[in-house]
């Protein structure tokens, strides 16, 4: 990459450490954390947005829903996550393959399950066999991305569906006696005041989360974890640059990295909330006041 | 109706990145030197991806590389993944039954122990092998007790900390670790026999693709250019054709 690294193995001490931290493969580690960032950024909005849906489905006036909804919630918490993630990203890339396959394989193609092997035409292949490495990493990543959101969003339902009922019945009962309807409870009442019961669970989630995104290794997604191993691991002269085991190092930059996060997100957590508190009918909405008093 | 829809939106995310050309997808461990490894540019390096890519020039394929776990590279096969295995993986007749192989493209290589001093009891405790291999069956079947671990690298790591008294692999995998360890690591003089050379892997119904590959091993195996490059990264006493 840079002039002075062009022959790795003649230089030495602060050369030779800065050409290794700045070889293509370190340049990948470091993407690799906008990668786990990218996955929370994600993954986050849309398990709030499915466990919403689930919540709101749960509690439902309509049996259909209320099925559905509880069926959601309670299969995926009670499945281990990895079996869940181990089963789900397969299922849903056969899945889409399958659906691709009925539309554009021509009529009379074998039936893609035969015997241990999952076979498509080639035009039916997600993503195409011919198109570059960029879009079958972004393809794995989109199935893993899909699949936390499905996993954590039953847990975010589970504490929404709580949050809800944790909501006093006096408040949705003076708005039913102003006169409101039931979809105007929902939106004016029960939502805006079920954020303060639902926040310790949804923060608890979020810490689970942070900690639960080296299960992309576990995808095939080369995450920091992926990197940390196969950097750190012994290297002999077939190498550019050969160490002996650093995997330890590498392990703590990680450590170091995962707690920077999930302090940082202690301190958002603990300052939303503050603010969601203020004016709640709780007791720290309570002691809010008479300190302001 | 809607079946309509997802299919032609389907069709959308795939037209815009199709083209007409056919890819090979050659998938590899990168993970056990000098077969093959993640050199560091990132890339896939070491014998195989030199020998897959001179295989692809006479195939005229275009190929392109993947890596998978060791663990799952059958499986992942089997599901359409990538369509070549090429990751130092020795014939054996259970591989055999869920795959197809080329003929071999390494002779059958000796496995070698590696320890802490030459006058370990190979009985007096466990012995490291990578899961799945062939050499993880050997010491199950030979009356060793055996620990497997998922990654190579695991299984030098495990010797050099205790958790097992020796690791059997691969003698040309073994070679420069023990060379280049100082003295820590020795390999015993004891080697074994195992395997039937090294293959590449094709699902059973890749017939036509498996027969180009064959082929193309076949003229590299006649001009020499294979035993050149068998002697470039294995050495120079390593076992040729």
């Amino acid at each position: 990459m840079f002039a002075a690294c062009a022959d790795p193995k003649s230089i030495e001490g602060l050369t030779w450490a800065f050409c290794y931290l700045t070889s293509g493969k370190h340049l990948d580690f470091y993407w690799s954390f906008a990668t786990v960032i990218l996955l929370l950024v994600i993954t986050a909005p849309a398990a709030l947005a499915l466990g919403f849906a689930g919540a709101t489905a749960a509690r439902s006036q309509i049996l259909a829903l209320r099925i559905l909804g509880k069926t959601y919630i309670a299969m995926v918490r009670g499945i281990p996550d990895i079996i869940f993630f181990l089963f789900f990203v397969i299922a849903l890339d056969q899945g889409i393959e399958y659906l691709k396959f009925l539309a554009v394989c021509p009529a009379g193609s074998p039936w893609p399950w035969q015997g241990l092997e999952f076979r498509v035409c080639q035009e039916a292949k997600v993503p195409l066999g011919s198109s570059s490495a960029f879009w079958h990493n972004a393809y794995g990543f989109a199935l893993a991305v899909v699949t936390f959101a499905i996993v954590f969003g039953a847990f975010t339902a589970n504490v929404m569906f709580g949050a809800m009922q944790a909501v006093p019945k006096a408040q949705l009962e003076t708005a039913e006696a102003y006169g409101m309807g039931h979809g105007q409870v929902f939106r004016r009442i029960l939502v805006p005041q079920m954020w303060v019961y639902a926040l310790p669970g949804l923060s608890n989630l979020w810490m689970i989360l942070i900690k639960a995104t080296p299960l992309l290794f576990l995808l095939g997604v080369e995450d920091i974890v992926y990197y940390a191993r196969e950097l750190g691991g012994s290297k002999t002269q077939s190498y550019e640059y050969p160490h002996g085991d650093w995997r330890l190092i590498y392990f703590i930059g990680l450590l170091i990295f995962y707690l920077t996060m999930t302090k940082l997100s202690e301190g958002v957590l603990g300052r939303l909330s503050a603010r969601l508190s203020k004016g709640q009918a709780t007791a720290a909405g309570e002691a809010m006041r008479r300190a302001g008093a | 109706m809607k079946k309509l829809l997802l299919a032609t939106a389907l069709i959308a995310v795939g037209a815009g990145f199709a083209a007409a050309q056919d890819v090979v997808r050659l998938g590899t461990e990168g993970a056990y030197p000098p077969y093959n490894f993640i050199n560091d540019a990132g890339e896939v390096d070491g014998f195989e991806r030199k020998f897959g890519d001179e295989l692809c020039k006479r195939a005229s394929l275009t190929c392109e590389w993947t890596t998978n776990e060791w663990d799952s590279i059958i499986p992942n096969l089997q599901s359409g993944n990538y369509d070549v295995i090429i990751a130092g993986m020795s014939i054996t007749d259970e591989r055999e039954e869920i795959v197809d192989f080329t003929q071999a493209y390494i002779p059958p290589a000796s496995s070698a122990y590696l320890a802490l001093s030459m006058d370990v009891d190979l009985k007096s405790g466990a012995v490291a092998a990578q899961t799945s291999t062939i050499q993880a069956a050997f010491v199950a079947e030979n009356g060793m007790s055996v620990v497997e671990y998922a990654t190579p690298e695991e299984t030098v790591a495990a010797v050099k900390n205790g958790e097992a008294i020796a690791v059997l692999a691969d003698k040309d995998f073994l070679k420069p670790i023990a060379a280049e360890s100082g003295g820590t690591l020795v390999m015993l003089e004891k080697e074994e026999s195992i395997g039937g050379g090294v293959g590449m892997a094709f699902r059973d119904s890749d017939d036509d693709l498996r027969g180009k590959f064959d082929a193309a091993i076949t003229s590299m195996k006649e001009d020499g250019t294979l035993n050149a490059l068998i002697a470039e990264y294995f050495g120079p006493e390593a076992k040729t054709w």
